[in-house]
């Protein structure tokens, strides 16, 4: 399978929330390069080319990884700490983007490397102002490695 | 009300420090800046040593604005020790240099930076870079406490 270049990788497991946040991106017109998975287990596959993305090559020029922590199978957590452990990976930026604010969470991922963390706001407006200046910020104004 | 210092800028440049200042404080204005002029003020702040002892340290920034090129303890370094040191390694650390040099910005996010922009040239350019960092950085990111 070919792998096109993307700018976003978006691992979400909610249908609604993945709409919503596609479509709020796609509003600034940055969902162009954006590849949706529903779980930890593809978005891990996808990354490091296996599963049915074997033989597809590593795509390290995505500027940002936006995570949801609630997933089943394999936890937000678990993924971005193998994202942040593999020398491949750990240095494209990962952004927690979850209905959690729990103290606890939002320190676990600071720990475990994320870059950034993001509590989804339940409001649609505020909901579609934060993903917006999500993509300006991460897509446009930050500098990400380029391999 | 409390004015804990939010912003933490480390930057040796006058001029740079002055468009930093004047255009965080237009998009931000409600986040108190405190700028430092080298890494050895920034971490004696961090770290509460030198002219800021006795700060309570557990006040810590939003975020911390680095820029790379500086005398005495070098940006890079500086970055370093606020990534390698538990009571700070969490605080988003995004460095704001003229570089775009693929070692300086390998090395930059080896070590742990959050992100890292590149000062445009252009002042109408510069400023938007920065309030792009003030509208993530201070309104939507949730720092780690």
């Amino acid at each position: 399978m070919d792998h096109q270049q993307f700018d976003i990788l978006l691992i979400e497991d909610n249908a609604s929330d993945a709409e919503m946040t596609i479509r709020a991106l796609r509003k600034s017109n940055l969902a162009n390069r954006l590849k949706h998975v529903n779980d930890g287990d593809e978005a891990l596959d996808f990354l490091f080319s296996e599963g049915k993305y074997k033989g597809g090559g590593l795509d390290l020029n995505i500027k940002i990884i936006l995570l949801d922590l609630k997933m089943s199978k394999v936890s937000g957590k678990e993924v971005l700490m193998r994202i942040k452990e593999d020398d491949r990976t750990r240095k494209i930026p990962v952004v927690v983007l979850t209905s959690s604010r729990e103290d606890v969470d939002i320190k676990e991922c600071y720990d475990l490397g994320a870059n950034g963390y993001v509590v989804k706001p339940v409001a649609f407006d505020e909901f579609h102002k934060a993903i917006a200046d999500i993509g300006l910020y991460w897509l446009i104004t930050n500098e990400p490695l380029r391999v | 009300m409390t004015n804990e210092i939010e912003v933490l800028l480390v930057e040796d440049n006058v001029s740079d420090t002055e468009m930093v200042t004047r255009a965080l404080h237009k998009s931000n204005p409600a986040n108190p800046l405190l700028c430092v002029k080298d890494g050895s003020a920034a971490l004696d702040f961090l770290f509460g040593e030198g002219k800021y002892h006795g700060r309570e340290i557990k006040n810590i920034p939003k975020l911390i604005l680095i820029d790379l090129k500086m005398p005495r303890v070098h940006g890079k370094e500086c970055l370093m020790r606020i990534k390698q040191d538990a009571r700070t390694k969490r605080i988003p650390t995004v460095v704001l240099s003229s570089s775009r040099e693929y070692p300086d910005i390998e090395e930059c996010y080896d070590l742990g930076a959050n992100g890292y922009v590149v000062k445009p040239v252009a002042s109408d350019l510069f400023d938007k870079a920065i309030s792009e960092v003030g509208a993530y950085w201070l309104n939507i990111n949730e720092p780690p406490q």
